[in-house]
């Protein structure tokens, strides 16, 4: 039990502080980096409550896709980061005011909340509520059941964000010289080439 | 023994960081996009923690959702920026005003 509160407590400090260093990082490279500590650690939480479907998500998603894709966006623009980083000082305050006033907010209302009329909280996490072996059995039974439609939908939502994406950096250079396969095809031999007769020592 | 409010205080401070993360670094919108990341993290942790505790697996099932849209935000948001930046050269958000908006 010791070895999962230390766990617990070694994932939420390095989550937390994964976050904070992406938000205040200089290179926005090292904030990519602070990113991913960040997912993997939601990750690591996520076992903790026995989501394993989830974390290993997250994990392929998260830090296999987003990132990687932050990290090409951020390496493959020409940026001069230090301009953007100068007037950081500058918000501080202003974010620093914003963010603890939202923290005491939700301080606030975590200070009066309580559950309501019927509702029990179990005392260890439930990962396997919906029926089935393990998490991803019983995960993936509501899922293709209950929310089957949902599910395809979002389907949808990833097929318009690819089309968009292609849409928007895809880009036709008129100086790139590309295959042309029907031309190539249609190409008419006598239209092609020319046969000229030379005559002997003359030359054309 | 750890219960439901410790992953709630984890989540609730990663979710300030990230609207931190929004103030703090209004020119570059590179890291807009990570700190809007981190808050859909903080709600992904939110929803997974209930959906622990309450033992109803609805919760992770809206987590793979939330984790579906995030990613299509990435990369809609980071293909406008790349086409931004062939554009105008600079990814400061300030200049953002074709639309005079």
């Amino acid at each position: 039990m010791s070895a999962q509160i230390f766990a617990f407590y070694l994932f939420a400090v390095s989550c937390v502080a994964g976050g904070l260093f992406t938000v205040i990082a200089r290179n926005p490279v090292h904030s990519v980096l602070w990113l991913i500590l960040s997912f993997l650690s939601a990750a690591g939480l996520f076992i903790l409550l026995g989501a394993e479907f989830v974390a290993m998500l997250l994990i392929i998603v998260y830090v296999g896709a987003v990132a990687v894709l932050f990290l090409f966006v951020v390496m493959m623009l020409d940026v001069d980061f230090a301009e953007l980083k100068a007037e950081m000082a500058r918000y501080m305050p202003l974010a620093l005011l914003i963010g603890v006033v939202i923290l005491m907010q939700l301080a606030m209302a975590f200070g009066v909340w309580t559950t309501a009329e019927g509702v029990t909280l179990a005392d260890r996490p439930d990962a396997i509520a919906g029926g089935g072996d393990h998490n991803t059995d019983a995960l993936g039974r509501i899922l293709y059941d209950k929310y089957f439609l949902a599910f395809q939908l979002s389907g949808l939502v990833l097929l318009v964000a690819m089309v968009g994406a292609i849409v928007l950096t895809l880009r036709h250079r008129d100086y790139v010289k590309r295959q042309d396969a029907l031309q190539q095809i249609y190409r008419d031999p006598a239209v092609a080439m020319e046969i000229k007769d030379v005559k002997s020592g003359q030359g054309l | 023994m750890i219960g439901l409010e410790h992953y709630l205080i984890v989540a609730a401070t990663l979710f300030v960081i990230g609207i931190f993360g929004i103030f703090l670094n209004r020119k570059n919108i590179i890291i807009l996009l990570m700190s809007i990341e981190l808050m859909l993290l903080a709600v992904n942790i939110n929803l997974v923690a209930f959906s622990a505790y309450l033992g109803d697996l609805t919760g992770q099932v809206f987590t793979l959702f939330v984790l579906t849209v995030a990613a299509a935000e990435a990369a809609i948001g980071l293909a406008i920026l790349v086409c931004f930046f062939r554009n105008r050269g600079t990814i400061d958000v300030e200049d953002v005003n074709v639309m005079k908006g």
